[in-house]
C-alpha cells in the first residue's frame, strides 16, 4: 500500500511539473540561471544513473559485472556509429546476454 | 472530403514520424515492464506508472532505487529531478500548441522528451498541435502496452540476467544523454564525469537513490564562469537536444 501511495504521489508530482511549464509565464526562460541550471541538471543525474545502475551490486553497493560493462560497451559503439535509439538498446542487451552465455560475469 | 483528409493525414511527416518513435519506444517499455516486476513491483504498478508518471527516464529512476531497497522518498525525490526538464519542455511548447483550459490540461500529460522533439520541429500550429497529439498518442499506446508485456512476461519467466536485460537501464540513460556529450562543450561533459563520481563515491554511504539526487549539484558547475554555451547556439534551441 506505501508502495502505491508513493507512486501515486510522484506520478501525480510529475504531472505538475508538465502542467507548469505549459502555464507558466514564458519569461522564466529568459532567467539566464535558471536555464543554465535546469539544463544541466539532466546530465549530472543520467550520468548519475548511469554509473550507479551500470555498477551495481548483488548484495554490496558495487560491484563489476563484466557481461553488462560489456553490454554498455557496444552501446557506446552503437553511439559512436549513430545508430537508432532501439538499436543501442537492443545492441546492450544482446551483447550481455551473448557474453553471460559464454559465460563472462 | 474527410476521407481524403484523413489519408494524407496518415501519410503526413508528422504522422511517420511519431508512428516510428513510438516503436523505438516501444521497446523501452518492454524493458520498464521488465525492470519494474523485476524491482518488485506488481504488473498493474508497472502499467500504473506508465500510464500516469509517462516519462520513462523518471520511472527508470524511481523502479532503480525500488529494487536496490533505497527510500521511497529518495525514489520519489529523483524522479521528480528528472520530471522537471518537462516543466523546460512546457514553456517551449506553450506558445506553439497554444491551448488553453481542459485542453491544456489534457496536453500537459504529453509533455515528454519525444512529443517536445516532434512537435518543435514544425514549421506552424497547426501542424505541431497535429504533430503533438499523433506522437502522444501513438508512443503512449506502444508505452503502456509494451509496458504490460513485459511486466507479465517477466512474471512467468523470472530470472531476466540471462537476456541482458540488467544493462536496458543503463543503456538508454546513455542514448539519452549523448547527444548533450556529443553536442555541448567540455563543460557539460565535466558535469556528467562529477555527476557520476560524487553518485559512485556516496554509493557505499547512503541509502539507495540518494547518490543520484546528490550528483544534481554537479549541476552548480554550469553557473560558473561566462556563459559560453549561449554564445555557439541560440539558448532556445538547446531544449531539443537536452533529451534525457
Amino acid at each position: 500500500m506505501t508502495l502505491w501511495i508513493a507512486l501515486a504521489a510522484t506520478a501525480a508530482g510529475c504531472y505538475l511539473l508538465k502542467y507548469a511549464g505549459l502555464a507558466a509565464p514564458r519569461r522564466l526562460l529568459d532567467s539566464p540561471w535558471l536555464r543554465r541550471f535546469a539544463t544541466a541538471v539532466p546530465v549530472a543525474l543520467l550520468a548519475a544513473l548511469i554509473a550507479v545502475e551500470a555498477l551495481r551490486g548483488e548484495g554490496q553497493p558495487l560491484s563489476w559485472d563484466t557481461a553488462r560493462m560489456g553490454g554498455l560497451g557496444a552501446a557506446v559503439l552503437a553511439l559512436v556509429l549513430r545508430a537508432p535509439f532501439l538499436v543501442v538498446v537492443v545492441v546492450a542487451a544482446a551483447t550481455t546476454a551473448g557474453l553471460r552465455a559464454l559465460g563472462a560475469g | 472530403m474527410g476521407r481524403v483528409k484523413s489519408l494524407s493525414l496518415l501519410r503526413s511527416p508528422a504522422v511517420r514520424d511519431s508512428t516510428g518513435i513510438g516503436v523505438a519506444v516501444g521497446a523501452a517499455g518492454l524493458a520498464f515492464g521488465t525492470t519494474a516486476v523485476a524491482a518488485g513491483l506488481s504488473p498493474a504498478q508497472a502499467v500504473f506508472l506508465s500510464l500516469f508518471m509517462f516519462t520513462g527516464a523518471s520511472q527508470f529512476a524511481l523502479v532503480g532505487v525500488v529494487s536496490g531497497g533505497g527510500s521511497l522518498v529518495a525514489g520519489a525525490l529523483g524522479a521528480l529531478l528528472l520530471g522537471a526538464r518537462n516543466t523546460l519542455y512546457g514553456l517551449r511548447l506553450a506558445d506553439l500548441l497554444g491551448w488553453r483550459g481542459a485542453r491544456r490540461a489534457l496536453a500537459a500529460h504529453g509533455v515528454i522528451d519525444e512529443t517536445t522533439a516532434v512537435t518543435l520541429a514544425q514549421p506552424d500550429r497547426a501542424s505541431a498541435r497535429t504533430a503533438f497529439v499523433a506522437t502522444a498518442v501513438v508512443l503512449g499506446g506502444f508505452w503502456v502496452a509494451t509496458t504490460l508485456l513485459g511486466a507479465l512476461a517477466t512474471e512467468r519467466v523470472g530470472d531476466l540476467d540471462a537476456f541482458g536485460l540488467d544493462a536496458v537501464g543503463p543503456a538508454i540513460f546513455l542514448a539519452l544523454l549523448w547527444p548533450r556529450l556529443r553536442g555541448d562543450g567540455g563543460r557539460t561533459r565535466l558535469i556528467a564525469l562529477l555527476g557520476a563520481g560524487t553518485a559512485l563515491a556516496a554509493t557505499p554511504f547512503v541509502p539507495a537513490g540518494v547518490p543520484v539526487l546528490l550528483a544534481a549539484s554537479a549541476a552548480l558547475l554550469a553557473l560558473v564562469g561566462p556563459d559560453r554555451d549561449a554564445g555557439t547556439a541560440p539558448a532556445p534551441a538547446r531544449s531539443e537536444e537536452a533529451l534525457s
